[in-house]
């Protein structure tokens, strides 16, 4: 099992080799909206680097309906802990 | 991709997920990436150019490679730091779906070869308006080299397209392109992202567009060679890779992006490899060590019988299978050469003599089989070929000597190969360093040059700062007694080595053993580390107090791997303590020849001891223990076997 706190903690290296800033902070609040760098490229880069990084993939609905950086990372929580289907 | 990738099936997902850590499989990996990048940023901007090129001949994936390409970008307007590239590109790139992202991707790939590459983006979806318009921005750019990268939909997935109607709308391109820019074209092959509607015979579906795609791709070459434009081959780099490597339906769907953007990396390699080679910038020679590269095992210790090369071993087929390949490179116009540590005659004689080698004397343009450094040999080859060290790949299964040449001679490329010989050969093609545009008669020519200059040179002053390099190495030499479990390979080595050997004196088992139970023998192992890792057991002496409390050392032998290293002054520092803990006061060693050891005759007297005289052959030596100071060696001895 991984924790919410080891995801965000990935998770701000992503961001910083994402955004090119070393003092983001993700918080669950936050959205694209507060960071200057977060546009669409940059989103689509940071998507990507989520999945190569956790080694997940993401349904194209999941990634229309994401909220906020806390809703990314429960999605994230979700996808690494769900007990193997068989 | 390249090597390193596995995929692993994720059983809560839908889809296979591809672990894309390493792409450029044929670049050493450095921890300390993203620590250098930062550094590389508090430089002045030539400086952190200069850097930022550096940072890129790292293995790095997708993420870091966008990451660097923003560092370069922030610097890209400061006045003077063109200067320090080989060359700077203008680069238009126009497309019919999204393309920012490979931009990173291109501009590293041109970085990692010295080239500085201004992009100029097309606005989405206009090139055709692009390329007619006298008065659109790519026009006012002026590029020397227009890429023109197409998405297999906008061509075929329509009602009514046909090969022939992407084809025309192609070569108008083209046609615009070279009336009004006269710049170098690159075609950039349609990237095959269809799902098969027919199957295995799906070419008999002609209305399929991933038939329609495999069509165009066919026609497109020999019409590209008419017109004198270059092919980026991305159907290929998508048959090697995986055609889900490149291209993800839910992300087209999304953001119109037809490459991944996690292949950014390697289409941008690609298009750098050539732009490179557009601009001449080619390897011209391949330089190949020989033990462990072009055959298995050590010719000077394992004999021509005991090397593995050819039919009938596993191993032996991994090394002849690369030789294959850099037979096909040579008859292609690659010069080979060979760099190796090894007695010439020695080496040489694989050549002339073992009947499955492929690789042949006349196939070498240029043989160096010596003792010295590596990166001095390379300056040496380059010079009597009359070629610029900045045109050489130097292969070696050895990292010892892959990272000091990379120190010394930071313009050789110089692959990580693999630990498997069975991919070797994979990793040079995928690094691309030999990308050539056509095939020439002045290629094939330029080995018959070449040939005819085989004569040897003396080696002059070699320039290499050893010193420096051995320090930045970190050894740690571990120094004990034998012990049983040691034993089968001290046993192996006593009785295996040839060449760094002063006595050539074999031990049974049996006998090993009646030494380690000898309390007047003094018995050494000697385990050399360094930051690339662990050699293993690379020395072992033996030795015996006599009457006359001279400690006569009786085996003394080293791998030949740590040649150059300083560690045989490191391993008499501990002889002489340990012989001077048994109550020694000198040290007696003899030189007996055999055909493999010459390189030893001057061991003791490099070490310090005085000649006492011959006899039957054998050469004699002292060192009185009293006049003995440790030289100042750049190896830690560290007491205790590990």
């Amino acid at each position: 099992m991984i924790s919410t706190e080891q995801i965000y903690q990935r998770l701000t290296e992503i961001f910083h080799e994402i955004f090119d800033d070393q003092s983001i902070v993700p918080t669950p609040e936050m959205t694209a909206d507060d960071v200057p760098e977060w546009d669409s490229l940059n989103h689509i880069n940071l998507i990507v680097a989520i999945e190569a990084r956790f080694k997940i993939k993401f349904k194209s609905t999941e990634l229309e309906s994401l909220r906020n950086v806390g809703h990314l990372v429960e999605l994230i929580e979700k996808k690494l802990n769900a007990p193997p289907r068989g | 991709m390249h090597g390193r990738v596995r995929a692993s099936y994720h059983p809560n997902h839908e889809e296979f997920v591809t672990d894309t850590i390493t792409h450029l499989g044929w670049l050493p990996q450095e921890p300390d990436w993203a620590m250098r990048l930062e550094q590389a940023r508090k430089l002045e901007p030539a400086a952190a150019l200069r850097s930022f090129a550096q940072l890129a001949n790292f293995g790095i994936d997708f993420i870091q490679t966008t990451r660097l390409d923003r560092a370069v970008q922030r610097i890209a307007t400061y006045p003077g730091i063109l200067p320090s590239m080989r060359g700077s590109i203008r680069l238009a790139l126009l497309g019919s779906c999204t393309l920012t992202h490979l931009i990173a991707g291109i501009r590293i790939g041109a970085l990692r070869r010295g080239l500085w590459v201004d992009v100029y983006e097309g606005p989405y979806g206009t090139y055709r308006q692009e390329l007619q318009d006298p008065s659109s921005g790519l026009h006012a750019f002026r590029p020397d080299v227009l890429l023109m990268s197409l998405d297999a939909h906008h061509l075929v997935d329509t009602e009514g397209a046909s090969v022939e109607l992407a084809l025309s709308n192609i070569r108008e391109c083209w046609k615009l392109a070279k009336q009004s820019l006269r710049c170098t074209i690159i075609q950039q092959a349609i990237l095959p992202v269809f799902r098969p509607i027919l199957g295995n015979n799906e070419h008999r579906y002609l209305r399929s567009p991933l038939t329609l795609v495999t069509k165009l791709n066919e026609s497109l070459r020999p019409l590209a060679d008419e017109e004198g434009i270059h092919v980026l081959a991305v159907d290929t780099a998508a048959a090697r890779d995986g055609i889900t490597q490149w291209h993800d339906e839910g992300l087209w769907h999304r953001s119109k992006q037809e490459i991944h953007p996690r292949v950014l990396d390697v289409y941008g390699d690609q298009v750098g490899r050539l732009l490179a080679a557009i601009r001449g910038q080619s390897y011209k020679c391949l330089v190949l060590d020989l033990d462990n590269t072009l055959w298995g095992g050590v010719i000077g210790d394992d004999g021509l019988a005991g090397i593995a090369v050819g039919q009938g071993s596993v191993l032996g087929e991994a090394h002849l299978a690369f030789q294959r390949y850099a037979l096909e490179l040579s008859r292609r116009g690659i010069l080979l050469a060979v760099c190796s540590k090894n007695d010439e005659a020695n080496a040489l004689e694989v050549f002339d003599r073992h009947p499955e080698m492929l690789l042949r004397r006349k196939h070498i343009s240029c043989f160096v089989a010596n003792w010295e450094d590596k990166a001095s040999n390379l300056r040496q080859i380059a010079r009597r070929l009359n070629i610029g060290t900045d045109s050489l790949v130097f292969a070696d299964d050895n990292p010892f000597e892959r990272n000091l040449v990379r120190q010394e001679l930071p313009e050789v490329a110089v692959p990580e190969l693999p630990e498997d010989p069975a991919g070797f050969a994979a990793c040079i093609a995928a690094a691309g360093y030999f990308e050539g545009l056509n095939i020439t008669n002045e290629d094939q020519e330029r080995l018959n040059q070449y040939r005819a200059n085989t004569e040897r040179e003396l080696l002059r002053d070699s320039t290499t700062d050893m010193g420096a390099y051995l320090q930045s190495l970190r050894m740690e030499l571990h120094c004990g007694p034998f012990d049983p479990i040691g034993l089968p390979r001290i046993v192996q080595l006593i009785n295996k080595t040839n060449q760094y050997n002063l006595m050539t004196r074999r031990y049974t088992d049996a006998e090993v053993q009646a030494v380690m139970a000898d309390p007047s023998a003094l018995h050494l192992q000697c385990r050399l580390q360094d930051r690339f890792g662990d050699n293993g057991v690379i020395a072992i002496v033996i030795g015996r107090l006599d009457a006359e409390r001279n400690l006569v050392i009786d085996t003394w032998l080293m791998s030949c791997r740590v040649l150059g290293r300083q560690v045989e002054a490191a391993t008499l520092t501990v002889i002489a303590k340990r012989a001077g803990a048994m109550g020694a006061s000198a040290l007696i060693g003899s030189f007996r020849p055999s055909p493999k050891n010459e390189m030893v005759r001057d061991h003791y007297q490099k070490l310090g001891f005085d000649e006492l005289g011959k006899k039957d052959g054998d050469t004699k030596w002292i060192l009185p223990l009293d006049r003995f100071r440790a030289a100042a060696v750049p190896v830690t001895v560290l007491e205790g076997f590990i």
